[in-house]
């Protein structure tokens, strides 16, 4: 089975965010970049098909050189081969062109793309995947197997889950269940050194349009201070008559 | 070119949600100077989205589309856009309406910004605000294709009420047996008790609580508020509370009117999951815990003493305004 993992490189969730360029750039002075938290219980998961049932897992990023650390650190979690397309990251549609292009000349039976980065919260990028290259797709996946080119997947609704049954080529797009949080991998020295001396292909883009642009960002205005109170009824008071919350 | 809503329906009922993407499809057919057209899928009366603005409805009565099936709804909506000739496509932002808006894109090759939370600024050139950075920061993207699609935040918008005459019509889109690649084989959803995504109040709790058989109280406000309860990150990974509870960055989002945490200390990542409430009561006792920074009510206190003085004290209330 070759497996693809998408990884999206983005600020760590403690970051400070901020925006220069009169507020049309996302500041990254001083931020800590890493793998989205999404396409990390993916890679995890691609992992565990390549230890247990015998597959090849590729990563691919879309953007700028300065993204390499963060396909380094598949490398070193295990994949065996990073690609990178060299372009900035702009708009979901066009990161999913660009990723379809590469998915489609792969062949890969199965693409695992997170449900959506932490960064833009676009959330598009699997199902646009899906749509261009003709694959199945199951979204918010928190369960997958597979078995031959059938596969079982569960994925999150709203109030509770579904079980679907479907087959390869698969693209998920897939979240926290896929892989529980403690069996995420940290990078070992062994790993990281042995990422050094695995391929980091770099292609160019096909120069897909782009669909959407960001004209500018902002922050949210300043929130007011809390109100403390020491009991119950002034809680129910001020829920009821000033924040008409119930 | 009438504005495009899909209001979505369950059993052939809609959804609140439904009446949320009408009123808003209205705002922005307003705007366009158009009309609205709704695409409903076995749905049974389809008369109240004429309250909500909506001029016309495309009623898909398929039971092959008795599940939800990603594929064959977008299929199903890009050709009612097409018949309609739509410029202008709008969804929730519940798990179906986002598990198929990626394919709907590529079919209507339209350009498509998520979490939008108010209407356009300018409907030419089209410039929307979302939410990015997980709630922390807003931009305002700008979509350049000829057919647009929105999806709009859960209680970003509110409900408007509207007079439309809602003419029904009957529309059958042409699907083929490519479709139904992922099919359902089962549905475990829990009937009895509201879901964090359609809860106007969500009751939350964590650590605080110090163990599994403490939530009877939680569940108790929950019950009270007629709220959905759920949960910080540490409590479903010691496996207290199930997974589907668990709320945050890496959780479900939440976007309810009231959301009341417990025993929680507001670590960056539970709070980025849960910023879009609107108005967010915490109880803890450490009152240096980071979640009394972002809360608009707090008292700072032992859950095990306030929890039960609040749920008696919000009975009587619920009973008296109600």
């Amino acid at each position: 089975m070759k497996i693809l993992v998408c990884i999206s490189h983005v600020p760590d969730t403690t970051s400070k965010i901020n925006f220069t360029d009169n507020d049309t750039a996302f500041d990254t002075n001083g931020v800590q970049f890493v793998i989205n938290p999404n396409d990390e219980f993916g890679l995890t998961r691609a992992m565990w098909f390549k230890e247990k049932q015998g597959a090849s897992v590729d990563v691919v990023n879309v953007g700028g050189a300065e993204t390499e650390s963060t396909l380094r650190k598949a490398l070193a979690i295990g994949a065996d081969t990073a690609i990178r397309i060299n372009t900035e990251a702009k708009d979901g549609f066009q990161v999913a062109k660009e990723l379809a292009t590469v998915a489609q000349n792969g062949a890969y039976d199965l693409i695992i793309a997170g449900r959506e980065s932490i960064d833009y919260n676009g959330g598009m990028v699997p199902g646009m995947l899906a749509g261009l290259t003709g694959a199945n797709f199951v979204n918010t996946c928190i369960n997958l197997e597979i078995d031959g080119t059938n596969a079982t997947a569960i994925r999150e609704i709203d109030g509770g889950k579904e079980t679907v049954s479907t087959s390869l080529p698969l693209v998920i797009g897939g979240q926290k269940g896929l892989v529980e949080e403690s069996d995420l991998r940290i990078p070992n020295m062994r790993g990281i050194m042995m990422a050094r001396k695995k391929p980091l292909n770099v292609v160019e883009p096909t120069g897909a349009t782009l669909d959407t642009t960001t004209a500018g960002f902002e922050k949210p205005a300043p929130k007011g201070a809390v109100k403390l109170v020491d009991n119950v009824d002034d809680l129910i008071n001020l829920l009821h008559n000033e924040a008409k919350a119930i | 070119m009438s504005v495009l809503v899909y209001t979505e329906s369950e059993n052939g009922t809609f959804k609140k949600t439904a009446f949320e993407v009408a009123s808003y499809a209205k705002g922005i057919a307003d705007m366009m100077g158009t009309s609205v057209t709704a695409v409903t899928i076995n749905a049974d009366d389809t008369t109240i989205l004429g309250t909500y603005g909506v001029d016309k409805v495309l009623n898909v009565s398929n039971n092959k589309l008795s599940s939800f099936n990603a594929s064959a709804f977008a299929k199903a909506l890009a050709q009612a856009a097409q018949a309609e000739n739509a410029k202008v496509v709008i969804l929730s932002q519940s798990a179906d309406a986002k598990y198929l808006a990626g394919l709907l894109a590529v079919q209507l090759e339209a350009g498509y910004a998520s979490n939008a939370i108010a209407l356009p600024e300018s409907t030419a050139p089209f410039k929307i605000k979302r939410t990015a950075f997980t709630n922390k920061a807003f931009n305002t993207t700008e979509i350049n294709t000829d057919i647009k699609i929105v999806g709009l935040g859960k209680n970003a918008y509110g409900l408007k009420e509207n007079s439309g005459a809602a003419i029904a019509t009957a529309f059958e889109p042409s699907l083929s047996d490519a479709d139904y690649g992922v099919q359902v084989q089962s549905v475990d959803k829990v009937t009895d008790k509201v879901s964090i995504a359609d809860a106007e109040i969500v009751v939350s709790a964590g650590r605080g609580l110090k163990g599994p058989e403490n939530w009877g109280m939680i569940e108790e406000m929950a019950e009270i508020l007629g709220a959905a309860t759920a949960c910080s990150k540490p409590v479903s990974d010691l496996g207290w509370r199930p997974h589907g509870e668990h709320v945050g960055q890496t959780g479900k989002p939440v976007a309810s009117n009231l959301y009341i945490a417990i025993g929680i200390s507001g670590a960056i990542q539970h709070l980025a999951g849960i910023n879009s409430s609107k108005v967010k009561v915490v109880i803890n006792t450490d009152a240096e815990a980071p979640f009394f920074k972002a809360a608009d009510y707090g008292i700072v206190g032992d859950a095990f003493e306030i929890v039960p003085q609040l749920n008696e004290k919000l009975k009587a209330f619920m009973a008296a305004n109600q």
